[in-house]
């Protein structure tokens, strides 16, 4: 029993289990809603979410009170980079990348910047940023049209590449991969975990602190800035603020995914599993058929529910 | 370290040490200096009616960010405060709306948003205090479930709010205008809450949760307190929101949340909790808004506006932080 009880800890074992539940309930609601091609495009969906996820991942891990809420003004300004850049053309691709990645590192640079040498809260700089990011967002929108996805990019996000799956499956994949084995098995990883459990302990055994957070906010900016070519690729096309509805997600997922707020303790493999969760979540609401205020309610309602599975506060003792 | 033990503690400077004791001076500076240079681009905006016109449209900012302010100073924060002046906003208009014009639907209506607000503070004190949920995601949770709650109340924008309520807003009592003795009395409540044992008893919270409990404060209890204050007021800034806007909207106060955050942090309050004033983030809530004023008059093009106003913003945030900090340390 306490056996089984310790597995009901293990935040990934928690998430998989729910995600099955929630599969089997939307199949229950509708069916043909965990049926392969249905589950494919929950994947698709989930890996958007994801990408983001994952940079915010790393900030959190990093401690702090390392947050990213610029994340969403990331996505949306480098899904219309990437529309400009590639204009519909294949031979586009490559710089629409270059400029994207750029554009997410150089934004992640000054909230690293920001974060480290002025030690302005995370929370503070990114929000800062966020309405810089919004604010940019529409200049750009009144000078040039919005652009169009390559047909090459929506193919690599919507149809099926190697076994069935899309190429944006296997990129999340890849990224699953590299991530779990930078946090579990490098240096870079051991002093992320170092910085956000111990800051003052970690600088003293030697550990580059500042570099290593600002280069943990670069990522996120990266992270984000893929997540919006990405999408682009997905709608075709992007509209404003698009990458708004991934702000706060991202930090949901990362925090389904076991990973706690205060840094310094969990991984991306939760992280991806709690970006699924939230999808199937989320995929059940649109398919039964309830007005957007029923929707809301019980969408909110089960995220609260399910908060209760992970992470919360110790009770206080004397 | 030895010698830091042998010296007496330095004795602070004396603006240093002003600044420690009034955390709002700062923010008060950046006011001032953004209001003169309101008055240099735009004579008129210092005038009477610039002035009342500013109040009257950021009188509900000015009221969610001293709503924030409750949680933050226990270290708490509530990303639902929008969607409760969203919610607040359509039940009073769908209430005046169901009873008819008259001064008494109004005082009822206003009665019962301000049950919603106090309710919907009471939901966030129990899943943050009591569950101990993590304040940002929980709240952010119940966030989608107030505006849900919206929604279904009023599905679409539009509803007007009756003219008794909107003409009072905007109107004026003996000479003086509505929002200035809506003001006058926020100030007098201020004064009177931050004499209250639970203002201290919030900051003491945030200071050192673990330290409080262990010298016998409910810790939990007055978080729950701190929430639905925030709750109440959220729900004043929605009877403003109506008053300037005359109308239901179930997304209106959506986009207040995160500006009520920079509210507090450019009030010079520390977003871990422990330290801050009610009043900085008042002024905080009237530089965002003189920003915004500022950024028109001075002939910024429409289309830079909020990119311009978003750099000023997050300057202004950088620059409150780096004070205070010189002050404090």
């Amino acid at each position: 029993m306490s056996r089984l009880l310790d597995l009901a800890r293990q935040p990934l074992l928690v998430a998989l289990a729910l995600i099955v539940v929630l599969l089997i309930v939307g199949e229950l609601l509708s069916p043909g809603f965990a049926s392969p091609t249905q589950i494919m495009r929950l994947l698709i969906v989930a890996a958007l979410l994801g990408i983001v996820a994952a940079g915010q991942n790393l900030v959190i891990l990093g401690g702090r009170e390392g947050i990213d809420l610029s994340v969403g003004g990331v996505v949306s300004l480098s899904a219309i980079i990437a529309g400009n850049l590639m204009n519909g053309q294949d031979a586009g691709i490559p710089l629409a990348i270059l400029g994207c990645i750029a554009t997410g590192a150089l934004f992640g640079l000054a909230n690293g910047l920001g974060v480290t040498l002025l030690r302005i809260p995370p929370l503070v700089m990114t929000l800062g940023m966020l309405g810089v990011l919004q604010g940019l967002l529409v200049v750009i929108r009144q000078g040039i049209p919005s652009g169009r996805a390559a047909p090459g990019l929506s193919q690599f996000v919507t149809q099926p590449f190697l076994f069935g799956l899309p190429g944006i499956i296997w990129l999340w994949v890849a990224i699953g991969l590299l991530l779990a084995f930078l946090l579990s098995r490098t240096v870079y990883g051991y002093r992320v975990y170092a910085i956000g459990s111990n800051e003052q302990a970690a600088r003293m055994a030697g550990v580059p602190v500042a570099a290593m957070r600002v280069s943990l906010f670069v990522l996120s900016g990266v992270f984000a800035a893929i997540a919006g070519i990405c999408l682009l690729g997905y709608s075709g096309s992007s509209f404003a603020n698009v990458g708004e509805q991934y702000m706060l997600p991202s930090i949901i997922a990362v925090v389904f995914g076991g990973t706690s707020l205060a840094g310094g303790k969990g991984g991306y493999t939760g992280t991806m599993a709690g970006a699924m969760m939230l999808t199937v979540l989320q995929g059940i609401l649109t398919t039964v058929n309830i007005d957007e205020s029923g929707r809301q309610m019980i969408f909110g309602a089960t995220l609260l529910l399910l908060m209760l599975f992970y992470g919360r506060g110790r009770a206080m003792r004397a | 370290m030895v010698d830091a033990v042998a010296k007496p503690p330095r004795e602070p400077g004396s603006v240093k040490r002003f600044i420690e004791r009034y955390p709002f001076l700062p923010a008060l500076a950046i006011m001032l200096l953004l209001l003169a240079l309101n008055g240099i681009w735009q004579p008129r905006s210092v005038s009477l009616v610039g002035i009342t016109g500013l109040v009257k449209t950021y009188m509900a900012l000015m009221l969610l960010a001293v709503a924030q302010t409750y949680v933050v100073y226990a270290g708490d924060i509530d990303l639902s405060a929008g969607a409760i002046v969203s919610l607040v906003n359509v039940v009073i208009v769908a209430a005046m709306a169901a009873m008819g014009d008259s001064g008494f639907s109004v005082i009822a209506a206003m009665a019962i948003g301000l049950g919603v607000g106090l309710a919907c503070g009471l939901v966030n004190g129990v899943v943050v205090a009591t569950f101990r949920l993590q304040a940002i995601v929980a709240t952010f949770a119940t966030s989608i479930f107030f505006t849900g709650l919206a929604l279904w109340i009023m599905p679409v924008a539009g509803t007007p709010a009756p003219a008794t309520f909107w003409r009072a807003y905007g109107g004026r009592i003996l000479e003086i205008p509505f929002v200035f003795w809506a003001a006058a009395v926020l100030a007098l409540i201020l004064y009177l809450l931050a004499r209250t044992r639970l203002a201290l008893q919030l900051l003491a919270v945030g200071d050192d949760a673990q330290g409080a409990y262990q010298s016998g404060l409910p810790v939990t209890a007055i978080r729950m307190r701190g929430y639905a204050l925030c709750g109440l007021f959220a729900a004043l800034a929605a009877f403003c929101v109506t008053g300037d806007t005359a109308s239901g909207d179930p997304l209106v106060g959506g986009k207040m949340t995160l500006f009520s955050v920079a509210a507090v942090v450019l009030g010079g309050s520390a977003l871990a909790g422990g330290y801050g004033t009610v009043v900085g983030s008042v002024f905080g809530a009237l530089i965002i808004g003189l920003i915004n004023s500022l950024v028109y008059f001075v002939g910024t093009p429409s289309e830079w506006q909020n990119l311009v106003q978003g750099l000023a913003i997050l300057v202004a945030l950088m620059a409150g932080i780096l004070v205070g900090r010189r002050a404090r340390s």
